[in-house]
């Protein structure tokens, strides 16, 4: 199963870092995305994309995730040489993942 | 209890302007915000102002308020925007100007500016570039802006003062919304908990319809409905800092609690730590609650005191950036387009173009996620029928990125067969880096204007 069937995603760019949020579309699959999505298994899926570090931040009260990928957007996204330089389309990548 | 209803004019500086408007007229407002400024577009509006010094605020400004001061003035609604980009002063003069034209009487107009700090950045050549760590000085003869993210307290003494339109450069986004919510509540500028839950409210609502239904929908998934007329989010803001997101009846769009989550979570790093120049806002025990349809309760902010810097970007000549695609179509498609490709990246070694960096992608096949990801998505390559190559990249001479848009061109005739489409960009690449800067150092300046 993707994830794209139990939660949902948005994008959002600072600089050079990429935050992904994945939100749990029902509260009692929030345990199980906490379980399977790792810090580490994000790294590993964006790893031709992903230069630096992934921080995963918890938010509980709202069923949610937040990723940080740091060293991500190709120098920056004024500078980035990406077709897409603020990495919006990542988070439609991120709920590709297979659970 | 005392509650404050502040719409959302536009999320970006191109948005549309008629759901403002429906705003105006419909949405019994008080204040309405419109948020123009990305983070290079002041850059580019100071090199404008540089070469018409009349100019460099938002080139949608003479536009938007021929048609929001008529409709602000009548329901009284009072304005709070970042138009004036790299202009504040000359976008106050355009706007009373506007005004005057329509016959507008007793209008007060104030230009907040300080946050341009350009003609200090002598001082800062010590400091660390915050992406690079690198010191600044290696990149100060190539800047051509230097704008400090400020805060609300401006926005807040203008209100004070009568202003009636408040037009500023920048300034946090959340920040202007904070500034009418501190004013009406007098909030000081150290109740943090406040704060936090006033920057939470700008939050949600400084993208526009990202709140309300826009960039939202997945069909099949995340069903939206009459997306193509979505209307711009309202928050209602209580004493206590509670809010309540919701948009006008009538209009395309939602407001659900799956709209509110992915936006307060849009563009923050530790939710526990989202740094304005007011505050140090914690998003981390949020909740959201259904009410009704297109009503959600918000709730569960606060905030930390803020820190003694502002975070400050500086707009520098990088490098020119080229981009050139061609298609092919087909059975073969891929193998054609990656043949292409391969040329591309031979002639550019051969003709020893200088290039600092290349990119070389497929779209439609792996252009946004490069080969993991778009294996896993596509199993293979091969099927594609519809593939068009990208060359993208940045060197030091603008001649080298126009040699290379011809090299591109040139598989036209000397190329695979079938391609076709080619299309060349070539740009003089204004980037951004950011500083952190004392923010004792900078002095913020209200200038008013009257319409008598």
């Amino acid at each position: 199963m993707k994830l794209r069937e139990i939660a949902h995603s948005r994008t959002g760019d600072k600089g050079n870092i990429s935050n992904l949020s994945l939100i749990a579309y029902r509260m009692e699959d929030y345990p199980r995305l906490r379980q399977e999505v790792t810090a580490e298994r994000v790294k590993e899926w964006f790893r031709d994309i992903v230069q630096g570090e992934v921080i995963r931040y918890e938010i509980p009260s709202l069923g949610a995730f937040n990723f940080v990928l740091k060293d991500a957007l190709g120098g920056g996204v004024t500078r980035s040489l990406s077709l897409d330089a603020h990495g919006k389309s990542l988070s439609s990548a991120l709920l590709d993942m297979e659970l | 209890m005392k509650k404050i209803r502040i719409g959302s004019g536009a999320g970006f500086g191109g948005d549309r302007l008629e759901p403002a408007l429906d705003l105006l007229e419909r949405g019994s407002l008080d204040y309405i915000v419109f948020e123009c400024l990305a983070e290079r577009t002041i850059a580019l509006a100071q090199e404008q102002k540089l070469k018409w010094p009349d100019k460099g605020y938002n080139e949608l400004l003479e536009y938007r308020m021929t048609k929001v001061l008529p409709l602000a003035v009548a329901h009284k609604v009072r304005v709070v925007t970042n138009m004036g980009a790299a202009n504040p002063h000359a976008a106050a003069l355009v706007i009373k100007q506007i005004a005057t034209d329509l016959g507008i009487r007793q209008l007060k107009i104030a230009a907040v500016t300080g946050d341009d700090i350009f003609d200090r950045l002598d001082n800062y050549r010590e400091l660390p570039v915050l992406e690079t760590g690198e010191k600044f000085n290696s990149l100060q003869t190539k800047a051509i802006s230097a704008n400090a993210y400020i805060g609300a307290a401006g926005i807040t003494e203008a209100l004070r003062n009568g202003a009636d339109v408040v037009v500023t450069g920048r300034v946090a986004d959340p920040s202007l919304f904070v500034g009418p919510l501190a004013y009406e509540f007098g909030w000081s500028p150290d109740d943090y908990h406040m704060l936090g839950k006033g920057t939470l409210a700008g939050h949600l609502l400084e993208c526009g319809a990202q709140v309300s239904g826009g960039y939202f929908a997945d069909p099949g998934y995340k069903e939206v409905p009459d997306l193509w007329n979505v209307g711009f989010p309202i928050a209602e803001i209580f004493e206590n800092g509670d809010l309540i997101v919701t948009k006008l009846t009538g209009t395309g769009g939602c407001v659900s609690p799956a709209t509110v989550k992915e936006q307060i979570l849009y563009e923050i790093h530790d939710p526990a730590t989202y740094l304005t120049p007011d505050v140090v806002a914690d998003f981390s025990s949020v909740t959201v609650k259904e009410l009704d349809p297109d009503q959600v309760l918000v709730s569960g902010a606060t905030g930390h005191p803020r820190t003694e810097f502002f975070k400050t970007s500086i707009g520098y000549k990088d490098s020119f950036i080229f981009e050139a695609e061609i298609s092919y179509g087909g059975s073969g498609a891929y193998e054609r387009a990656t043949l292409a490709g391969e040329i591309i990246a031979r002639r550019l070694a051969f003709l020893k173009i200088p290039v600092e960096e290349l990119q070389i992608t497929y779209i439609g096949v792996n252009s946004l996620y490069r080969d993991t990801i778009s294996i896993q998505q596509n199993g293979t390559f091969h099927d594609f029928k519809d593939v068009r190559l990208r060359v993208a990249g940045r060197t030091g001479q603008k001649e080298a990125a126009v040699r290379i848009g011809y090299e591109v061109e040139a598989l036209m005739t000397n190329g695979p067969a079938g391609g076709g489409g080619v299309r060349v960009y070539v740009r003089d690449n204004v980037s951004i880096v950011s500083l952190l800067v004392p923010s004792a150092d900078i002095a913020v300046q209200i200038e008013y204007l009257e319409v008598l």
